[in-house]
């Protein structure tokens, strides 16, 4: 059953080559018709190979497929191979299975847009770049997906280039995460090095082995990490996020979402040999994903924009990811990498309902009471908001919880206490953007409420299947406190988690950190409900005494300012600066003054063209009588 | 027996009338008729060897020259026709189209 696994990415790629061929002239339905029975394919051939691999017993993992041999030069060899194991299985289910709804609520969401196929393409291209990271059975293989959901989220992010935000936040997705490549590849370059081989078999091997020491490990595993930071949108390299809400609402869920921003985590994951080896490295990252937790939390809380409410959040929420492979418990930061690509695709495929329905209003103060308009977003929209925000009996409860537990039991209470603090501001802005957007007064311009309408089936359908996913995806990874091996993600996930140590607590202390969990939840919501329901005035209120902290959250710490005049604009005058002496003067100086010289010497020799017969038949005597004299003599 | 030096003085005297006549005259057609001048010294040259040493090699030398001479003249003369329908003119010193 997994003898056609390395299909999968396949048949996106085959799309999207029809598409980049063929597109302009093959009709709108066709278009979208193949663009979504190619992800759903790759999601059929997904299940079917997580089936085979349950039967798989672990010797016999992971299954690898050769396809050919890649690079072979002197010592370095990079296969262009395929693997499954349960990692990658999970992530080519979530993959193309959200994918695939997205894709469907992209039909009804670009219909009127002009480059309908053009999106296609590049969503196919992305499902295509993003199933051979997950999949790739070596570093370099990785490497080429993980640059090439880059480029999707560049072309995506830019889709409407016309607009010049959306040109500059594609430009600025893509440099920002060339700086965490470069760190990346570097890593990468270190591992070929010392241990000789990309094959993440041969690295686990070696590194169980002793081969490098826990320094050099240490030095690999937080180059690796930078490159995660940019992909997966943590401090520092977190600023592209906010922005890459430029880009349609379907490619923010898929990308910015579900998919490409969690790549980080995968990869830690991945490789959680090397960081579990290192230690210190494994605290940097515990440490690093917390503070980006609470960080960007608070940051969510002013924004009156949906989606950039959605982005901060999910920055956060990776930072909750990173919590939980940086305490060791690796399994728990994939279970939330699952049931996040649910639940915050909801949420954004939501918001991007509303926005539809308000003619792409997407300030939050101008909506309100939109309950009884959108009878399907309203409550898919609800069950998503409860789902982050961590009430029990909803995916993301039992995920953020098997984190939040795992931080606790390893010791790492300061990280534990981010968590919590996280958890309480994420239930308020989550509640507060539900608040502001669905109950109180309407506050809707005339414009807006003209073509107020819920939107096509094709848009709510995934709506639904999501918000049913977003509830019951949690029930694979049962807590202990429910019983024993109850943990079916967990023990899944096994055979490729080595040697991570799960401390235990005891039942007691269990039921006690769920408690405080569940009570912060209802804490945030009950802030959210007193300040936007109860009493809209205290926020005001709030504004009027803080006025100094109110602005430095409403201006995101001023981060984006900070880093365009200390590295953007000094960048820019320095390039300039370059540009006047360096290029100018010496460039263009050695290309001009060539020519300058060439000029020079042919207008010597011009002087003898004077273009009577006579002159040259005299030079051509007297070099004849030349050479009969130095014949002769 | 007429001694070889002979034919070999006639030869350069004809050849040096033929650069001469090249340098001092000023329309093309006679330039022409001296470079053939000089064609002729050439070939008298080839023929007095030929003849002293026995060889054929200077005879079949001046058969090719005669051959690449007339070649030579049929486009050198096509060419100074051509020359003459752009300028009215085939004095040397009107064409100078070519100068640097």
């Amino acid at each position: 059953m997994t003898d056609y696994f390395w299909l999968i990415p396949f048949i996106p790629a085959l799309s999207t080559l029809i598409l980049v061929l063929f597109g302009q002239k093959l009709p709108k339905k066709y278009v979208s018709f193949q663009a979504c029975f190619a992800v759903f394919a790759s999601f059929a051939i997904s299940v079917i190979s997580f089936a085979g691999l349950l039967q798989t017993s672990h010797e016999h993992l992971p299954i690898i497929k050769n396809l050919f041999a890649w690079i072979h030069a002197g010592s370095f060899h990079a296969d262009l191979a395929l693997q499954l194991d349960p990692l990658s299985s999970i992530m080519t289910l979530v993959v193309t299975g959200v994918g695939f709804l997205i894709h469907v609520y992209s039909v009804g969401y670009m219909a009127e847009d002009e480059g309908y196929t053009r999106y296609f393409t590049y969503l196919n291209l992305f499902t295509f770049a993003m199933l051979i990271l997950v999949m790739g059975s070596n570093l370099v293989v990785m490497f080429v997906g993980w640059e090439g959901v880059g480029l999707c989220s560049y072309l995506l992010i830019g889709f409407w280039f016309d607009k010049h935000s959306a040109a500059n936040a594609g430009k600025k997705a893509f440099i920002v995460n060339r700086i965490g490549d470069a760190a990346f590849l570097l890593g990468i370059f270190f591992i070929f090095v010392n241990i000789g081989s990309g094959e993440f078999s041969v690295i686990n091997a070696a590194i169980g082995g002793g081969v490098i020491t826990q320094g050099l490990a240490t030095l690999i595993a937080i180059l690796l990490f930078v490159g995660a930071t940019g992909k997966s949108a943590q401090i520092p390299l977190y600023i592209w996020l906010p922005d890459a809400m430029e880009g349609p609402t379907p490619v923010s869920a898929l990308i910015h979402a579900a998919t490409m921003v969690t790549a980080g985590v995968y990869m830690v994951a991945r490789m959680n040999v090397l960081f579990t080896f290192s230690g210190s490295a494994n605290s940097v990252v515990a440490i690093i994903g917390a503070v980006t937790a609470v960080f960007a939390a608070t940051m969510a809380l002013t924004q009156n924009d949906i989606k950039r409410v959605l982005a901060y959040s999910t920055i956060s929420q990776i930072g909750y990811m990173f919590i939980g492979c940086g305490v060791g418990a690796y399994a728990a930061g994939m279970f939330h990498l699952y049931t996040h690509a649910f639940f915050k695709s909801l949420l954004f495929l939501a918001a991007g309902s509303v926005m539809h329905a308000l003619s792409g209003e997407l300030n939050m103060q101008k909506m309100g009471g939109l309950r009884k308009y959108l009878p399907l977003t309203y409550p898919t929209f609800l069950i998503g908001a409860i789902a982050i925000a961590g009430i029990p009996f909803l995916s993301g409860f039992f995920s953020k919880d098997a984190i939040l537990t795992s931080a606790y039991a390893n010791g790492q209470y300061f990280v534990w206490a981010l968590g919590i603090f996280g958890a309480v501001l994420t239930a308020f802005y989550m509640f507060r953007l539900i608040f502001l957007t669905f109950f109180g007064q309407e506050r809707l311009t005339s414009h807006a409420k003209e073509h107020l309408h819920e939107s096509p089936s094709s848009m709510t359908i995934p709506l639904v299947l999501l918000a049913f996913f977003s509830v019951v995806a949690g029930y694979v990874g049962l807590p202990v406190v429910v019983g024993k091996d109850v943990n079916f993600f967990g023990r899944f996930l096994e055979p490729v988690i080595h040697g991570a140590h799960e401390a235990h607590l005891s039942l007691g202390m269990e039921w006690l950190l769920i408690l405080i969990s569940v009570g912060v939840a209802v804490t945030g919501i009950f802030v959210a409900w007193v300040f936007y329901i109860k009493n809209p005035k205290i926020p005001h209120n709030l504004v009027a005494r803080f006025p100094k902290l109110y602005k430095l959250l409403y201006n995101k710490y001023y981060v984006d300012e900070i880093v365009n005049t200390a590295l953007v604009n000094s960048t820019i005058k320095g390039s300039e600066i370059v540009y006047d002496h360096f290029d100018l003067k010496v460039i263009d100086g050695i290309v001009n003054g060539s020519a300058k010289t060439t000029n020079f010497f042919g207008k010597i020799l011009s002087y003898f063209q004077t273009g009577f017969i006579k002159d040259y038949a005299l030079i051509f005597l007297l070099g004849a009588i030349l050479l009969l004299g130095f014949l002769l003599f | 027996m007429i001694p070889l030096n002979y034919f070999l003085i006639l030869s350069i005297i004809l050849f040096a009338l033929g650069a001469i006549a090249f340098f001092i005259k000023r329309d093309l057609i006679t330039q022409f008729m001296s470079i053939e001048i000089m064609f002729n010294a050439a070939n008298l040259a080839f023929l007095t060897f030929a003849k002293s040493f026995t060889s054929l090699d200077g005879q079949i030398i001046v058969f090719f020259v005669i051959t690449v001479a007339a070649a030579e003249a049929a486009v050198g003369l096509a060419i100074i026709l051509l020359i003459y329908r752009q300028k009215k003119s085939i004095r040397t010193e009107d064409i100078n189209s070519m100068k640097g």
